[in-house]
């Protein structure tokens, strides 16, 4: 399409578009500069700078007093690392073998992982809940017994879309490369780890971010097996501060900085992987 | 796929067993036993159901004659509506913008995608600042533009007075940018020389939106209306974080649903049922009215 260099169409877009980017920025920046301002000073005006007396640390000294702060943060990348490491270790297994084998009630599993990407966690939660419970995994006196227990359902819930995702890429490599190295005399599981997956190391990248985001980031599953304050991951951690420091705005305000920060440095970095995992893993679901 | 290598299977179950067993252990198996519950008495919550409940339908009569969950379902489809006008829509005016500009396109991309990736939990204490009654954004904006009086300090009580707007504006603003870059990848799949045949016989860029781009975009649409009405269905952490203190009227199906998973087990797993139900029903009627099954389908 050939187009003028400059026209009111143009500008009009411009304007719309900055306007969305806007709100999608705005609130975010207004929560970090104000997490950096004492009580006071946000009250008489929450959109001046954190600049030279009005900034303070304060709302993050007392958040770190009154919270342990690094014990969620160190429970949250135990559990969603844990999860991303077993996602993509089974699902990429599962892939490779349900792209190339040709096996007797291939299509029912096929069709049993379309199905289990529609299962909303409200539907499946309370019989795991009691499994749990059964198997004495859940609201022990150890908190690594506690974390598995948020572990295990949310690593079969990524397995879904995980699995599809991976499927696609693997489908798309040729497949005389595992031949030759067949010919070579490799296994099967050789094969699988020495050479489907780091031709597949993009999409793996992808499947793995986006498994430690939806974990890190899921606060329904936390709010069931994470019930004393040792255990806490930090997702519930800021809901309970929520709850505690209804009108303290300057400890609201650092506590969502706290737990946006992780999460806006990997976008930063990482956001061409993040929103095509998300994307793709949705559309073929 | 019958690739010579691939013709002994007896590794196959080292390489499905791991994934297939934690699905069935916590997806399917989970998901019969829930259907089960909704049908028999359950005392506490971690306890299996003892009896069948009588009539066993009990818990499905009970929601009809429930006003809160009445209430739940109401807002739920309220939210629906607005997640399919106001994300996709807004959506595709934003993607329809963007290809017609030359940059900044990855910028806009990028921006728009970010608030996806915040916990909702984080975006629910947010939007109760902004929301904030004293000194919140939204009534600071609307002082400065001069549509509140600040001589006579004039407020508006965003969470008391508009409850709905409150909690819905947030999820529906949130992944706006989601349905964006799915329309865009589709977008991008219509061939331009569409575009040139169209303009060489003199269409004006209305025309072309509505006669080319459109029709061709059907399919990404419906995909995006489709997950639009099932993601609104899941839809539990921000109105929980942003109404923390208690819902009166801000009920939905999944933050009613939790609500009573400790004091009535088993009426939480039937509106569980029902969220499944809705979702299911709703994509398909979806997918029978929007989609085409023309094979030139983008």
């Amino acid at each position: 399409m050939k187009k003028k260099k400059f026209s009111p169409g143009l500008l009009i877009a411009y304007i719309v578009l900055i306007f969305w980017a806007l709100t999608t920025i705005f609130p975010l920046a207004w929560s970090i500069m104000n997490s950096f301002k004492d009580k006071k000073i946000i009250y008489q005006n929450s959109f001046s700078l954190p600049v030279g007396a009005a900034f303070s640390m304060d709302n993050y000294r007392n958040i770190f007093q009154n919270y342990n702060v690094l014990s969620a943060y160190r429970n949250s990348f135990i559990i969603s690392g844990t999860v991303a490491f077993a996602v993509i270790l089974f699902a990429g297994m599962a892939a490779y073998a349900l792209t190339r084998y040709k096996f007797p009630g291939k299509k029912m599993l096929t069709g049993l992982l379309y199905a289990g990407m529609m299962f909303p966690v409200f539907s499946t939660i309370i019989p795991v809940l009691r499994m749990q419970a059964s198997w004495g995994i859940v609201n022990t006196p150890y908190v690594p017994l506690n974390l598995l227990s948020v572990i295990l359902p949310q690593i079969a819930g990524n397995m879904s879309f995980a699995i599809i995702v991976l499927s696609n890429y693997i489908q798309s490599i040729p497949i005389e490369l595992e031949e030759a190295a067949s010919m070579e005399g490799c296994s099967p599981q050789k094969i699988y780890f020495k050479i489907v997956r780091p031709l597949c190391r993009p999409s793996f990248v992808t499947v793995g971010i986006f498994s430690f985001l939806w974990s890190y980031n899921d606060l329904f599953t936390q709010m069931f097996f994470l019930r004393t304050k040792d255990n806490w991951a930090i997702t519930i951690l800021l809901n309970n501060i929520a709850s505690k420091e209804g009108v303290n705005y300057g400890a609201l305000f650092s506590s969502v900085t706290l737990i946006v920060i992780p999460v806006l440095l990997v976008y930063l970095v990482l956001n061409k992987y993040i929103i095509k995992g998300m994307t793709v893993g949705a559309v073929k679901g | 796929m019958d690739a010579k290598i691939y013709r002994s299977k007896k590794i196959l179950p080292f390489f499905l067993a791991p994934a297939f067993i934690l699905m069935f252990v916590y997806l399917y198996y989970p998901f019969v036993q829930n259907i089960l519950n909704s049908f028999m008495h359950i005392k506490y919550i971690g306890t299996s159901g003892g009896e069948w409940n009588q009539p066993f339908f009990e818990n499905y009569v009970k929601m009809f004659r429930d006003p809160k969950m009445g209430i739940a379902l109401k807002n739920t489809l309220i939210m629906i509506f607005w997640t399919i006008v106001g994300q996709v829509g807004i959506a595709l005016v934003l993607a329809l913008l963007v290809t017609n500009i030359k940059k900044g396109r990855g910028f806009f991309r990028t921006v728009f995608f970010f608030p996806i990736v915040i916990s909702a939990t984080a975006l629910g204490l947010l939007f109760n600042l902004v929301f904030l009654y004293d000194k919140g954004m939204v009534n600071q904006v609307l002082q400065f533009m001069g549509i509140l009086d600040v001589s006579t300090n004039e407020l508006i009580d965003w969470k008391s007075a508009h409850p709905i707007f409150t909690m819905m504006l947030p999820v529906v603003w949130q992944y706006v940018g989601f349905y964006f870059v799915i329309l865009l990848t589709g977008l991008s799949g219509i061939p331009s020389e569409l575009y040139e045949a169209a303009m060489i016989d003199g269409a004006t860029r209305l025309q072309l939106v509505r006669y080319i781009t459109l029709p061709l975009l059907r399919n990404s649409i419906c995909t995006c209306i489709v997950l639009a009405v099932t993601g609104a269905l899941k839809v539990f952490d921000l109105p929980w974080t942003m109404f923390v203190n208690g819902m009166s009227n801000t009920w939905l199906t999944g933050t009613y649903m939790y609500s009573k998973v400790y004091t009535d087990v088993d009426y939480a797993s039937a509106i569980a049922v029902v969220i499944v139900i809705l979702g299911v029903v709703l994509s398909f009627a979806v997918n029978h009215v929007f989609k085409q099954k023309d094979d030139y389908a983008v």
